[in-house]
């Protein structure tokens, strides 16, 4: 039998070094390394706000699925709404490791005590809006997370490698929905317009507040939970998304963007921080049904996960089937 | 303590880049332009064209009606594990009515819907999307509405366990094309019977209202039990030429997987319905293009945007 060796009990002081160690030389935190409780408190907070949006976020897109004009377009769209269930299951699982189960972040979600990204508060019109949501919103997505590859906490950070790589994907799906609608008819040109003007600005609102105005930005900084600001992303992707906008076709509503020679960089207008705030504060035009519709989902689903439990609790081994009553040999646990 | 790392940090920046890249690879799907590119589509000898097409037909549209119900479980079910595999069963099916519908449209252009001449709807989305209830054939288990999970899982196990039977049989069609549609369906309905079939288990021998649901759900879909094994003229015609599989003759295979799953559930067959309950007038079925009245609704929703434009691009 191998011997495990009595570990030294190391003193607070010096295992907040050791972490700062860590943190310094931008490797991995993980799960059963020691952190400081504000760490974990603030990566819970992070990736399950992340998890939420992924599932909240199969709504806006998987409301399409049964009137998707194309059965190859069907099959797509499909298909990427079961890839954001997988992307909320990694991030679950990775919250999971902070000590925090799925069962309990879902109920902070759907009672309202934890957030998801504002964007999918927004309601999608037209079939265009799924090509615009691959492009613009998964595009957004893609520049605030891919920098959350290289995050402090090792199990985000892996979620995050898998979860780029499928966003991506996605975000070239999107574009090439709007690509071939371009292409299309006078009315699908028009839809894609109306749909780019409406996504345009709660795209930008993505990557959050301003950078004077964003509390949390410093601390995660420095934790190297988060890697840029959001000033910093907002920038990047305007700069990624303008010459994309010229090769399909359409212009973005914003009167005030303009390539910056000097800076190298496009300058644009702000997006109005006002509706914003009012979105985060739960009054968007959808926060109620997407909440609604979550909480009714899991609420119907309970019986299904009661049954799996009184089933996985009983073994399932009694196969001596009393065909004569309604009752099964699980234990109850209604 | 080295200086591990998991990755270059720079690894990962790249992945919005490239996307004016013409890269004809990227996008999942972007192969379906035509599934049935470099399969030889030559209509068998002695095979009356518009009887494959007509069969083909069938087996597609139990597949894509089927498939649009249970897509609607999307951010809809119990767990995230059920939702990942009833969209996973749904794009299995999906992928079989493409492929089914593509081969109809090959076997007999007359039965593909019209559109103005410039129209670039291809002949998959003519028959899905311009083609009315009554002209579509499928069995009417795929249609009726959704119910609960519990229904959704009896729909399941009753269909897949049908249809598994009859695409293991359709594996030696005299069409290549047949042929190989069902031995790649054989994979993915095998998986969605097993899936179903621990379900049943399950919900059988989790809680009381997990089984009296399941026993309601039964009850629910068998009166549409007993049509899967009907033979229609057109599967009786393809049968006799060596390209179908008469439903007829998989009917005993089909009823002793059931009765395996339900003796090992502890659940009793239900009575059979009342005749009347199973057919529509005249004993017509939905192989003739009888159905109930659910098929309109979820066409609607299914073809209100393609039939908005007939002249799109998607």
């Amino acid at each position: 039998m191998p011997v495990v060796a009595e570990p030294e009990q190391e003193s607070e002081a010096q295992l907040e070094a050791r972490f700062e160690a860590v943190i310094n030389r931008k490797d991995r935190v993980e799960p059963r390394d020691w952190m400081p409780d504000a760490y974990r408190r603030t990566l819970v907070r992070q990736v399950a706000q992340h998890a939420h949006s992924e599932i909240i976020g199969m709504q806006p897109e998987g409301a399409w699925i049964g009137r998707a004009p194309s059965l190859r377009r069907k099959a797509i769209l499909l298909a990427k709404v079961q890839d954001e269930a997988g992307h909320g299951l990694y991030l679950y699982s990775a919250a999971e490791t902070l000590g925090v189960s799925r069962q309990e972040l879902t109920e902070m979600l759907i009672s309202g005590r934890q957030k998801y990204s504002s964007i999918f508060n927004y309601p999608t019109l037209s079939y265009a809006d799924v090509g615009t949501i691959g492009w613009l919103v998964d595009g957004a997505a893609i520049c605030n997370q891919v920098p959350l590859c290289r995050t402090s906490f090792g199990p985000y950070g892996r979620a995050m490698i898998r979860i780029c790589k499928e966003e991506s994907f996605h975000q070239r799906q999107g574009y090439e929905l709007l690509m071939t609608m371009m292409r299309g008819t006078d009315e699908q040109r028009a839809m894609v317009q109306e749909s780019v003007d409406r996504f345009w600005w709660p795209s930008l609102m993505m990557f959050g507040p301003p950078d004077d105005e964003s509390p949390n930005t410093a601390r995660s900084m420095a934790w190297g939970v988060k890697t840029h600001t959001n000033d910093e992303l907002r920038q990047r992707f305007v700069d990624m998304t303008v010459p994309q906008a010229k090769a399909l076709g359409v212009t973005l509503p914003d009167p005030e963007l303009v390539w910056n020679e000097e800076r190298g960089a496009h300058d644009f207008g702000q997006p109005d921080w006002d509706e914003f705030w009012d979105v985060v504060k739960g009054n968007g035009p959808c926060n109620a049904q997407r909440v609604a519709h979550r909480k009714k989902a899991w609420d119907d689903g309970a019986w299904v996960r009661e049954a799996a439990l009184a089933f996985a609790a009983g073994d399932g081994s009694d196969t001596s089937s009393d065909t004569s009553s309604d009752t099964s040999d699980g234990p109850r646990t209604a | 303590m080295p200086d591990v790392r998991t990755h270059e940090p720079d690894d990962h920046d790249n992945a919005y880049a490239g996307l004016l890249v013409n890269d004809a690879h990227w996008a999942f799907g972007t192969d379906f332009e035509d599934p049935l590119a470099g399969v030889d589509t030559t209509v068998p000898d002695g095979v009356d064209p518009a009887t494959l097409a007509t069969y083909c037909l069938m087996l597609g549209d139990d597949a894509l009606v089927l498939s649009q119900r249970l897509a609607e479980w999307c951010s809809n079910a119990p767990d995230l594990e059920e939702d990942i595999a009833l969209s996973n069963i749904a794009l299995d099916l999906l992928g079989q009515a493409r492929l089914l519908l593509a081969r109809a449209a090959a076997a007999d252009g007359s039965q593909v819907p019209t559109l103005p001449d410039s129209s670039p709807v291809p002949d998959e989305d003519r028959l899905a999307f311009f083609r009315d209830a009554p002209q579509f054939r499928n069995v009417r288990l795929a249609e009726v509405p959704g119910g609960d999970f519990a229904q959704t899982v009896v729909r399941i196990l009753l269909f897949s366990s049908w249809r598994l039977a009859l695409l293991d049989r359709l594996n030696q069609s005299r069409d290549a094309v047949l042929a190989a549609v069902a031995a790649k369906a054989v994979k993915e309905l095998t998986y969605h019977r097993d899936f179903a079939g621990r379900w049943f288990l399950t919900l059988a021998r989790g809680t009381d209202e997990s089984r009296r649901r399941l026993v309601a759900g039964l009850d629910a879909l068998w009166p549409f039990w007993t049509e899967l094994f009907e033979t229609h003229d057109v599967e009786r015609a393809a049968a006799r030429s060596g390209v179908g599989v008469d439903p007829a003759d998989v009917a005993a295979d089909v009823e002793a997987v059931l009765d395996q799953v339900l003796a090992a559930s502890g659940v009793e067959r239900p009575a059979q319905p009342p005749h009347a309950a199973d057919h529509g007038r005249d004993g017509r079925t939905g192989r003739d293009g009888e159905h109930t009245e659910a098929l309109t609704a979820l066409l609607a929703e299914m073809q209100v945007v393609a039939r908005a434009h007939p002249g799109g691009q998607w």
